[in-house]
């Protein structure tokens, strides 16, 4: 996770943010209207898959959020909204993040990048990708573009990991089907360590 | 056999847009004036709605209307409705208001205010059952089932014989299923062991990874329903009757579903929300749900509190089992007790058996089908305890297993039926050899705090269904068009199956489409994807629809070339004379005769008993190819089972009462593989399923209160993958079931229930025979019969803390 934006320290923003919207079980925490937007800047630019990209943002917004629902970018999966399943994983300054559990003003002045943002210019899947379609990782496909991004993530810092630091990689990625052997071996291939 | 397609990988077209983000789920889908609808769900366990008022979230700007239990036709209960003002458990909807954006809808929730009369609750089935205990519905705690409907009755268990229930002692007291065969008494008399235990199982929720969602608008009086089911052209008919409307004015799109595991084989009755919503304020209405309300209105496994005796021969032939078992059906009642039962018929193969059953309503979430419902629980509880019976007879545990493995002669279930075939005998012997369980089992046990345990243990599910139809295309282009109602669940089923028409037609894979997700394409009737039948079943349907499309080609050969049609044979995507093959047509040429000649060889015509859904899709297509169509009339004499054996190495901390699971192989007894990594996704899926109900998921609610305590995913502890074994093995026997074209059955429940078998079975055995007799069973039960406190299980509690 993202040491400038801990768990701790989004749900303290939030509370402190958006008491009017207490209401759900979490869902609707970064998501409320209520909340006078006071001093804090609405319109603002955010580097997503390399590109500038202007958009309203309000106060407690998402970066999940704001990525579906307002550039259109679905490939980014919301299967709790509470920071356990991994769905919503997306790189932040090459870092992996749970876009659920990251304000979308936080990310102002860094770089995003989200399942989209991972073919080529000429349209060729990155080589996780590559990899996780030879051995035909996912199941549902609920939680793999999460499962994708964790797996860029890791290989980011460690190009060829064992299957232990693998498992641990993809750690924080919930899969309720159970395709883990398929992921692992996923990353195995995609760090040239299965043919 | 070789076969063309069957038995090779191949990359499901559907697998590039999950790993690049392009798949859409139900969610994804936006439309022009949609609008968003939240729930107001029961903050109690049982009460009744006094009276609402919504009109300050009515007056609050950018809502547009709220939907209630009277907008929706009345669902006599034990059926579950969408909407109620009668609540039976905490998280039930009430009502749904729908806004221009879902902030907006969840504040107004905020500004209706309720009066809810609370009603007495009961969270346990032991609880409810005895005498002077609270009934979950006013109406009662259980439902007879007869030939004239449901019924609902308040069943009541003296105190002894719930206590003598809790303890282990079989109970005298009424139930509402009952089934035998055998001369129980006789067979019991013959035995040299016998052991007899009480035992619980947890229910537990589904938690698909993808909250639910619905989206549906209507256009010209047609209903266009964007969903998330396991299942494509078996929804139709339910979810077009749900709407009120007729089967041609529904329009299913589901091109990819976040998992479902049982939950979403069928339309739920939350579905009925965006149907009547949409239609009531004319506007596209989507409704989607928190991971919290997946808990509650997403479905669970039913719990289990049972008592077991089962007596052995001294050679290790099971000869008799009694089984009685009081299923925790939640709100809805549903249990699988029999299914517990039979599965028990089939895989020990008892002389003698008796079952006895009864589901009792709890206030707790509603229950249904998740994976291998009751044969799962059921395998988990028995291998430990017939391991017990085999050490007592100090006999083998997987030699006694092969002993009473069934075959193809086999009879199983109450109605004692014939299998298609059964390999069992095969499968623990590859797995047998495979693990080395001959060396294992006698290498040391015992490393300082460290123990290991091995464990064996089998699944079995009925897997195979048959009568759906089949529905190939093939353009005048020569493309071939392979149409699918099968749903994309995850498995790849939906083209692992279709590969058997390609089979049939001889032709190359990249000259085919699969057509799928979209009523409005064109798709044949076909099965529910629950119950592991898909692969059997739409093998079947695919390959006599192809059949249906090789004989019109001939027919229109021959036509065209002269002779008959037995002159013709086809190959390389052309029909030709046997004797002169370079007098022929290629398939292109075929389907542009078929087109001139329409009626029935292009789909103006179609055969008199394939469903209506079938019959629309190929008017649908009428004129534009070739097509093939048929109802699967193939000769199908019994029950085609899914069988499974699965071998598993824990080690276990005896410090901790954790276990990792250092080695696990399983074994598939499917008929022919046709999808090699479709199989291994079932195999290992299934297993890492298993794993968690062996040791992770469970229901808590708060006795007290009623209240759930672990809705989200965290506390509800799906297995992660550092839970999962590091490496997972698997292998088939493949061998072909002769009641299918291509020899194929399913696996997909199998696969779970072998899992949690082994893993329970290795867990007694690191603790030296030690049952437990619960699942699951977790590091504190551990931790304290290693400390020899006495874990208290003989109170069959469920649902607790």
């Amino acid at each position: 996770m993202n040491p400038r934006l801990t768990r701790r320290r989004f749900i303290k923003g939030v509370i402190y943010s958006s008491a009017a919207s207490l209401s759900g079980a979490g869902f609707y925490l970064a998501n409320a209207q209520s909340r006078p937007a006071a001093a804090v800047e609405r319109l603002i630019s955010i580097n997503v898959n390399g590109a500038t990209r202007r958009v309203d943002v309000l106060p407690q917004e998402t970066l999940a959020h704001t990525l579906r629902y307002k550039l259109d970018l679905t490939g980014t999966k919301l299967g709790c909204n509470r920071g356990e399943c991994g769905a919503c994983t997306v790189l932040i300054d090459g870092i992996s993040n749970y876009a659920c559990s990251t304000l979308t003003h936080s990310v102002k002045q860094r770089e995003v990048l989200t399942i989209e943002g991972l073919r080529a210019a000429d349209g060729s899947l990155h080589p996780v990708q590559q990899a996780f379609l030879e051995e035909l990782g996912p199941q549902c496909g609920f939680c793999t573009p999460g499962q994708v991004m964790a797996a860029v993530a890791l290989l980011q810092k460690n190009a060829r990991p064992t299957r232990e630091e693998a498992r641990l990689g993809l750690s924080g990625n919930l899969c309720r089907c159970g395709a883990y052997d398929h992921y692992l071996n996923g990353v195995m291939r995609a760090s040239g360590q299965l043919s | 056999m070789t076969y063309m397609h069957i038995g090779k990988d191949f990359t499901p077209p559907d697998a590039e847009g999950k790993i690049t983000g392009q798949a859409r789920y139900s969610e994804d889908f936006r439309k022009e004036g949609m609008v968003f609808a939240r729930l107001l769900t029961s903050p109690v366990p049982s009460g009744r709605v006094r009276n609402i008022d919504v009109s300050e979230a009515l007056r609050m700007d950018g809502v547009i209307g709220i939907l209630t239990a009277d907008d929706l036709p009345p669902v006599e209960r034990p059926a579950v409705a969408a909407l109620s003002n009668e609540l039976v458990y905490v998280g039930q909807p009430i009502l749904a208001v729908a806004a221009i954006n879902e902030q907006i809808a969840e504040n107004a929730l905020e500004r209706i205010r309720m009066e809810i009369e609370r009603r007495p609750f009961v969270v346990d089935p032991l609880d409810s059952l005895v005498e002077g205990g609270p009934d979950a519905f006013p109406e009662g705690n259980v439902v007879i089932r007869g030939a004239s409907g449901s019924e609902f009755k308040s069943l009541k268990w003296s105190r002894q014989a719930v206590e003598d229930f809790r303890n282990g002692r079989e109970p005298d007291a009424e139930f509402t299923t009952e089934w035998s065969y055998g001369d129980m008494e006789a067979e019991f008399a013959r035995c040299a062991v016998v052991v007899e235990e009480a035992f619980v199982t947890a229910g537990y929720p589904h938690h698909s990874l993808e909250p639910r969602t619905c989206m549906s608008y209507w256009e010209n009086g047609r209903c266009y329903f964007h969903g998330s089911l396991q299942s494509q052209s078996a929804a139709n008919a339910p979810l077009a009757r749900m709407l009120g409307i007729e089967l041609d004015q529904l329009c299913f799109i589901n091109e990819n579903t976040g998992g479902g595991f049982g939950s979403r084989i069928g339309p739920y009755p939350f579905m009925a929300i965006s149907g009547y919503f949409s239609r009531k304020v004319n506007r596209p209405v989507q409704v989607r749900i928190t991971r919290e309300e997946e808990f509650f209105i997403g479905s669970a496994r039913a719990g289990a509190q049972g008592w077991i005796k089962a007596g052995l021969n001294a050679d290790g032939r099971v000869a008799a089992i009694d089984l009685v078992i009081v299923n925790d059906g939640g709100a809805s009642g549903s249990g699988s007790g029999s299914a517990s039962a039979g599965a028990l018929s089939v895989v020990y193969q008892p002389a003698a058996m008796r079952f006895r059953g009864v589901s009792v309503f709890t206030n707790t979430t509603p229950r249904g089908a998740q994976r291998g419902p009751g044969q799962n629980e059921m395998h988990a509880i028995a291998a430990p305890i017939l391991d017990k019976a085999i050490r007592q007879l100090g006999l083998d545990r997987v030699a006694v297993r092969r002993l009473n493995g069934p075959d193809s002669t086999s009879l199983i279930d109450a109605n004692r039926g014939p299998v298609t075939s059964a390999y069992m005998r095969e499968a623990i012997d590859k797995g047998a050899e495979l693990f080395d369980w001959a060396n294992r089992v006698n290498q040391p046990r015992v490393a300082g705090r460290k123990v290991r345990g091995l464990g064996v243990g089998q699944g079995y599910h009925s897997a195979g269904s048959n009568g759906y139809d089949g529905l190939v295309r093939i353009g005048t282009d020569g493309r071939i068009y392979l149409h699918t109602g099968v749903g994309n669940l995850g498995t790849y089923s939906y083209a692992a199956t279709v590969r058997a028409a390609a089979e049939v037609l001889q032709c190359r894979w990249e000259n085919c489409e699969i057509v799928r997700g979209n009523t409005d394409l064109g798709l044949p009737h076909s099965s529910g994807q629950g119950g592991s039948n898909t692969v059997f079943t739409h093998t079947r349907a695919n390959w006599v629809a192809a059949q249906d499309a090789v004989q019109k080609m001939k027919e229109i050969a021959a036509a065209e070339l002269g002779g008959t049609v037995e002159d013709y044979s086809i190959a390389e995507e052309r029909v030709f004379r046997t004797d002169a093959p370079e007098q022929g047509l290629t398939y292109a040429e075929a389907a542009q005769r078929a087109v001139q000649m329409g009626g029935r060889y292009s789909g103006g015509e179609w055969p008199d008993d394939i469903n209506e859904l079938t019959a629309i899709a190929v008017q649908k297509l009428a004129g534009t190819g070739l097509i093939g169509v048929a109802k699967d009339n193939l000769e199908k004499t019994g029950t085609a089972p899914g069988l499974a054996i699965a071998f598993a190495e824990i080690e276990l901390d005896l410090d901790t009462g954790k276990y990792d699971i250092v080695d696990y192989l399983a074994v598939a007894e499917c008929g022919t593989v046709v999808h090699p990594k479709g199989l291994s996704h079932g195999m290992n899926g299934g297993g890492i399923w298993g794993m968690g109900m062996a040791g992770f998921e469970r229901h808590v609610y708060d006795p007290q209160n009623g209240l759930p305590a672990n809705m989200g995913l965290y506390q509800s502890k799906p297995m992660t993958i550092l839970d999962a074994p590091l490496h997972m093995r698997h292998a088939a026997v493949d061998m072909p079931d002769p009641q299918n074209p291509v020899g194929a059955r399913g696996i997909g429940e199998p696969a779970m229930g072998c899992a949690v078998a082994a893993v329970m079975s290795a867990i007694s055995d690191a603790l030296d025979g030690h049952l437990f007799n619960r699942t699951p069973v977790t590091p504190d039960m551990v931790i304290n019969y290693v400390a020899q406190q006495t874990y208290n299980n003989k109170s069959l509690k469920t649902n607790t803390f």
